[in-house]
């Protein structure tokens, strides 16, 4: 895993000098991430890379997880797609299992951290453990039109926290705490956005047996009805009768994400007639994910409803021309027309790839946008930096704090 | 070249890193944003009338701030865009008087166009105010002359800059930026100073502006 040091070259000395200064100042202060999986999704993702840099810049942080069955997991993807405004029928015994399970792990998780920092619905309830130490709620998800009966049960919860934290303005509505605005980010030296030789991209091609005889299109995601694999395949089919062209459909599923699987039979169904349609099911490997980006053409995210959509960013990253959807945390990272397209449809993600595919110089200059601009804004250097001062705010409710 | 003049008080470089903090509050039209600019916090009026400096940091030009782009891009609002983006932010010497600026350029525009209050943006594209929470560190970098000065310049981050030029003039209400107060007080270099004031540091990215500043004090260093 990457030194702290070794992203002086990529964003300058004095960046990493000033995560020093707020380190130091956090000396003595016990840091204890809750969420509710070690692996699989952007939250697990972000915490494996975020820890062991935080330990580095001598920021005492630690990271437990709940447990929870089946059946917990099944009543909080619910929720998950509920908040994402999402029909979905939500009976008062689903709300009996969150609680039950909540209770067991509010009697077998230990609170010591000084900054408790609980990551999306699962954990909530650990709240009723608070005492006097601080307790930050994160919220991973796009709550912009959310299912009130869930919003409201969550309510109860957020607002004995300390302050919550959401990934974008749309999310954030008046609440009785203090809530930030923080971007979640990428790692540009981890296994998924460093840089590959071309033999990597090459094999991992042929392991899939995917030929580079014409323009690949891809989209990178769990299968969940949220990303619209089924969508992007109806976009690809129409950019498919003017160019001739292949499209991969990438992901794996998440422990916590019962759902996944059933969504991937539709997918397959959909997709079995296309011989140019590749359907992967990837293990957790980060080296392949970053292949098969690099290796495609255009990258689309064609998302229902998004948390943030880090797969924006990691394509942007990687200078490719990206086509996403207008949703969530995604019109931060795009800036229509200048670092990607942004589409609200199937026809206009269609339509948008075509013009893409066709004109591969407004691509390229696209793609090299969009990298300078997630080199500004959206590096795990940045998000570092505004974790550290979210942990300043909770002893310090002024506007303008001087940390000396 | 002239011996250099060494300072009794060194110049301390600060470093100030900011928090996005949401209010929840949204306008979706014109006249919501006229009410809510009267009331919210001056730390709310700072956010967007600087957010882009840091944010888009290499790209130029921006639009100056976020009520300009919202009533242009959104809106439609061309003619009213244009009036706020011609504000002359380095003009007010306080938040306050800024915040008054931009009501009464509303207002005026409200009275002249009145179905331009008919407007409304659509669900997802409302204005939401943000306010911005400023963190102020010291950094290890302290400068006795302009030479030390000069070399800090260079590799300090782009926040120092912005710290001293923009933040501890319109937030901390500062007679002039910091280091046109140092050179000035601590050298006794009021041309030095003078240069370094009389440019409008709005309409340049952050790193050009760290150029100008480096042009400025390496001429008087070869002079």
């Amino acid at each position: 895993m990457a030194k702290i040091e070794e992203y002086i070259p990529l964003v300058g000395q004095a960046v990493i000098d000033d995560l020093r200064l707020l380190g130091e100042r956090l000396k003595g202060k016990v840091i204890q991430h809750i969420n509710s999986t070690p692996v699989g999704g952007g939250v697990a993702e972000i915490l494996n890379r975020m820890v062991p840099l935080l330990m580095e810049l001598d920021v005492d942080t630690k990271w437990d997880v709940i447990k929870g069955g089946e059946q917990f997991f099944e009543v909080t993807k619910k929720f998950h797609n509920a908040l994402h405004g999402r029909a979905e029928e939500i009976t008062k015994r689903d709300f009996e299992i969150f609680m039950e399970t909540s209770q067991q792990n509010i009697e077998s998780i230990n609170t010591y951290g000084d900054i408790v920092f609980v990551h999306d619905p699962q954990p909530i309830a650990l709240i009723k453990k608070r005492t006097t130490n601080k307790w930050l709620w994160r919220c991973h998800i796009d709550v912009s039109g959310p299912n009130l009966r869930v919003w409201e049960f969550l309510m109860d919860f957020i607002v004995q926290y300390n302050s919550a934290v959401f990934s974008a303005p749309a999310f954030s509505r008046k609440l009785p705490i203090r809530q930030f605005l923080i971007s979640p980010s990428i790692d540009p030296l981890s296994d998924k956005n460093k840089e590959l030789p071309q033999a990597t991209i090459n094999s991992v091609l042929r392991k899939y047996n995917i030929e580079k005889d014409k323009p690949i299109i891809i989209q990178i995601s769990r299968f969940d009805r949220l990303k619209d694999p089924v969508g992007v395949i109806e976009a690809y089919l129409q950019v498919k009768k003017y160019i001739d062209c292949q499209l991969i459909l990438a992901g794996g599923t998440a422990e916590d994400d019962p759902e996944g699987f059933k969504v991937l039979e539709e997918v397959r169904e959909k997709a079995k007639k296309d011989p140019d349609i590749h359907i992967l099911l990837l293990p957790q490997n980060d080296i392949e994910v970053n292949a098969l980006q690099r290796a495609s053409d255009v990258i689309i995210q064609k998302s229902l409803k998004e948390g943030f959509g880090l797969t924006v960013s990691e394509a942007l990253w990687k200078s490719k021309p990206v086509v996403a959807s207008n949703v969530g945390g995604i019109p931060l990272q795009i800036k229509h027309k200048y670092s990607g397209l942004l589409c609200h449809s199937i026809e206009g993600a269609g339509f948008a790839i075509k013009q893409l595919l066709s004109s591969p110089a407004y691509a390229k200059k696209l793609g090299e946008n969009g990298r300078e601009h997630i080199k500004n804004n959206f590096l795990i250097t940045r998000h570092l930096r505004d974790y550290m001062l979210l942990f300043f705010s909770l002893y310090h409710p002024e506007d303008i704090v001087h940390l000396c | 070249m002239a011996e250099l003049i060494r300072a009794k008080e060194p110049f301390k470089f600060c470093t100030r890193l900011h928090l996005s903090e949401l209010t929840g509050l949204r306008a979706s039209t014109l006249g919501q944003l006229l009410a809510l600019i009267k009331t919210i916090s001056g730390s709310c009026i700072y956010h967007h009338t600087h957010r882009f400096l840091q944010q888009h940091q290499y790209l130029s030009p921006e639009p100056p701030n976020d009520f300009a782009f919202w009533v242009t891009d959104i809106l439609g609002e061309d003619e009213l865009g244009e009036r706020l983006v011609s504000i002359d932010t380095i003009q007010y010497s306080t938040i306050r008087d800024l915040r008054e600026r931009i009501a009464s350029t509303l207002e005026s525009y409200l009275n002249e166009n009145p179905l331009a209050k008919l407007k409304f943006a659509k669900s997802g594209e409302e204005f939401h105010f943000i306010k911005s929470v400023s963190f102020i560190l010291p950094t290890n970098y302290i400068a006795y002359d302009l030479n030390e000065f000069a070399e800090i310049l260079k590799k300090i981050t782009i926040d120092s800059i912005y710290f001293h030029i923009f933040e501890a003039r319109l937030r901390l209400e500062k007679p002039t930026n910091d280091f046109s107060y140092w050179i000035e007080n601590s050298l006794g270099d009021k041309k030095i100073a003078n240069k370094i004031s009389s440019f409008d540091p709005y309409t340049c990215t952050l790193e050009d502006l760290r150029s100008k500043i480096l042009r400025i004090v390496e001429g008087k260093l070869v002079s």
